[in-house]
């Protein structure tokens, strides 16, 4: 009896001394994003009793893996109702993997809003239905985000959502452009950043700063859509014709030993809308001078050179 | 030899009745490891095996995204699985298997204390479940690395040159990560707290079946501290909660082990690095859970009538 109580006496001092530790401990859990799992009334719906409890009990990613699966047979089965269910338990279960938000936002705005466009007859419903699952795309990017704000891919995925669904490009520059500040990211998200920027209208100026500077970077930079956006802004904005980009590209044309990146360069310039007669010279020449065959060499626009 | 120097003799009687001796927790352990191996507790990893061969082949036949993601989720989990069961069970059973062979008499019997007696098994224990978690990590890596292999070909053959070059160095470097090994560190450590509480109930259980209930009762309960502790937040009576209700909570926070501190596999497996302050944190937690658990396992055990 004595050790019973000594035994429950240490048992009882250490499970006071240990709760500010474990308190301590869960908090600095969940400042390293660790955790995140808050148990519901929907999940125990949508796991099951079973695996709730397994969930509860250590296995919680693998039981999100089986939802996952599940959800995928729900896709094979054009199920986007119960897709969209299972979506958001996994991602309650594991709101730390990327991919799932990614996926799930995937399917519900690219794969539910083409199913919606296909088998919706009626034209006002069907936009409705489309708008809507692009609404559910996005809301999984968002509440994604929220759980990972350092992910560069869920922003990306959102840039990719504005621009090819919304059709918004003033927001797809800015998720490109958060992306572009989170570790990780990819070169492009940057450049994709700038490129929309110059579609949206009364941010011409702010844009072409942003492409020029891209532009003067480097000759990497120097890339189809790039010239295709600074060109469009050169007359948008009336910028004087000794400022023109083609200024500069043939300068680098002149440049000994760079003939091979100048005329990728001048064909680059020429099919995204140059028409300068200087350009379409020197890309000839150096056609002739480098020996490119007639099939590779860059076919020029139908109107006139302009003088 | 002057009259202040002991013989030889009475330093080696004075070692035997050390009040707690190495040598002896080891012999106890030892035999504890042995009677365990010869009780097939390894036959285990046939069924852990045959767990990764399913999930490799059910991941094949599936197209979707992060296959390589939920090997690892299933890999780990079933890890953290078993390691918990082989605790409980191999706890529960050695103490009445000891009084059952009148083995437990015959040691006591000798210059051992019951506190030696209950180290060595429990070393024995960990030792076992060491080599487990050393057989499951491997075959575990195994897979891994066959995964790892897939889904570097699979981007090689899905994804522009660029993004190929960063998502293949992205993989390996998140796939056999430090955060991986230390989250295995983990598995082993709350496998050794499941085996302390089980080896303290069984101290006063009448009955390995009770024993092997009440730890799945505390450890699953233990997933729900976390829960608990949210609903008292704040002074007594000061939250939402009924004070008898928030009493209640309190009372089982305070005796129940938080065993989501210890849970950690299930974030890593999605890419989450934890701090090695975090790791060593927890670790100071469970060697404080498992340094009690002897000792109140001892205070019920140096009592008890055998």
């Amino acid at each position: 009896m004595k050790g019973r109580v000594l035994g429950i006496l240490v048992l009882l001092a250490w499970g006071v001394a240990k709760l500010g530790f474990e308190g301590r401990l869960e908090q600095r859990m969940q400042d390293a994003r660790l955790g995140g799992f808050k148990p519901t009334a929907s999940l125990r719906q949508q796991a099951g009793q079973a695996g709730f409890i397994a969930a509860l009990g250590g296995l919680r990613a693998a039981v999100a893996d089986m939802l996952w699966i599940r959800a995928h047979m729900a896709w094979q089965d054009v199920q986007y109702g119960r897709m969209k269910l299972l979506f958001d338990t996994c991602t309650a279960m594991q709101p730390r993997r990327v991919n799932f938000w990614d996926t799930a936002a995937w399917h519900m705005a690219w794969n539910g809003s083409v199913n919606a466009e296909t088998h919706e007859t009626d034209p006002v419903v069907k936009k409705a239905k489309m708008r809507e699952f692009y609404e559910l795309g996005k809301d999984f990017l968002l509440r994604g985000i929220e759980s990972n704000p350092d992910s560069w891919e869920l922003y990306d995925r959102l840039g990719m959502l504005y621009r090819d669904k919304y059709r918004d490009m003033e927001k797809a520059s800015k998720a490109y452009d958060e992306a572009s500040q989170r570790p990780g990211h990819l070169e492009y998200t940057r450049r994709f950043a700038a490129y929309y920027l110059a579609d949206v209208p009364g941010r011409e100026r702010e844009a072409y700063g942003r492409l020029m500077a891209l532009f003067q970077e480097s000759d990497h930079e120097w890339l189809p859509t790039l010239f295709r956006q600074l060109q469009k802004l050169e007359v948008k904005l009336a910028i004087p014709d000794g400022d023109r980009i083609w200024h500069t590209v043939m300068k680098h044309a002149h440049t000994p030993g760079k003939e091979d990146s100048a005329y990728t360069a001048l064909s680059d310039l020429i099919k995204t809308g140059s028409k300068e007669r200087e350009v379409l010279e020197m890309a000839r020449t150096l056609e002739q001078k480098m020996d490119i065959p007639a099939e590779r060499r860059v076919k020029f626009p139908p109107q006139a050179m302009r003088p | 030899m002057t009259a202040d120097t002991p013989t030889p003799a009475a330093v080696a009687h004075a070692s035997a009745h050390k009040l707690v001796s190495a040598r002896r927790i080891w012999a106890i352990a030892s035999n504890t490891f042995r009677d365990l191996v010869r009780q097939k507790v390894f036959y285990f990893m046939l069924v852990f095996a045959l767990i990764l061969i399913g999930t490799s082949l059910a991941m094949s036949a599936m197209t979707f995204k992060g296959q390589l993601e939920t090997v690892m989720d299933v890999c780990l989990g079933a890890m953290s699985v078993f390691t918990m069961l082989l605790a409980v069970l191999a706890t529960a059973m050695l103490l009445p298997k000891d009084m059952e062979d009148r083995t437990l008499y015959t040691i006591l019997a000798k210059p051992v204390s019951r506190f030696e007696y209950l180290a060595g098994k429990l070393k024995g224990v960990t030792m076992i479940l060491f080599v487990a978690t050393l057989l499951m990590t491997a075959a575990f890596c195994i897979v891994l690395h066959f995964w790892q292999g897939r889904e570097i070909e699979n981007i090689l053959l899905t994804e522009p040159a660029e993004r190929a070059k960063a998502a293949i160095a992205a993989l390996k470097t998140g796939t056999f990560t430090p955060t991986l090994f230390g989250a295995i560190g983990v598995i082993f450590l709350r496998s050794v707290v499941c085996a302390a509480l089980t080896m303290m109930l069984s101290c006063f259980a009448t009955s390995w079946l009770f024993t092997v209930i009440v730890s799945m009762m505390m450890l699953l309960a233990g997933h729900l501290v976390p829960i608990a502790r949210s609903a008292w937040q704040g002074p007594l009576g000061t939250s939402d909660v009924p004070l008898h209700l928030a009493l209640l909570l309190r009372v089982i926070t305070v005796f129940v082990p938080d065993m989501q501190l210890f849970n950690v596999v299930d974030d890593i497996a999605g890419g989450v690095t934890v701090a090695n302050e975090i790791f060593l944190r927890i670790a100071g937690l469970g060697i404080g859970y498992i340094v009690v658990y002897l000792l109140v396992g001892w205070l019920f055990f140096a009592w008890r009538e055998l």
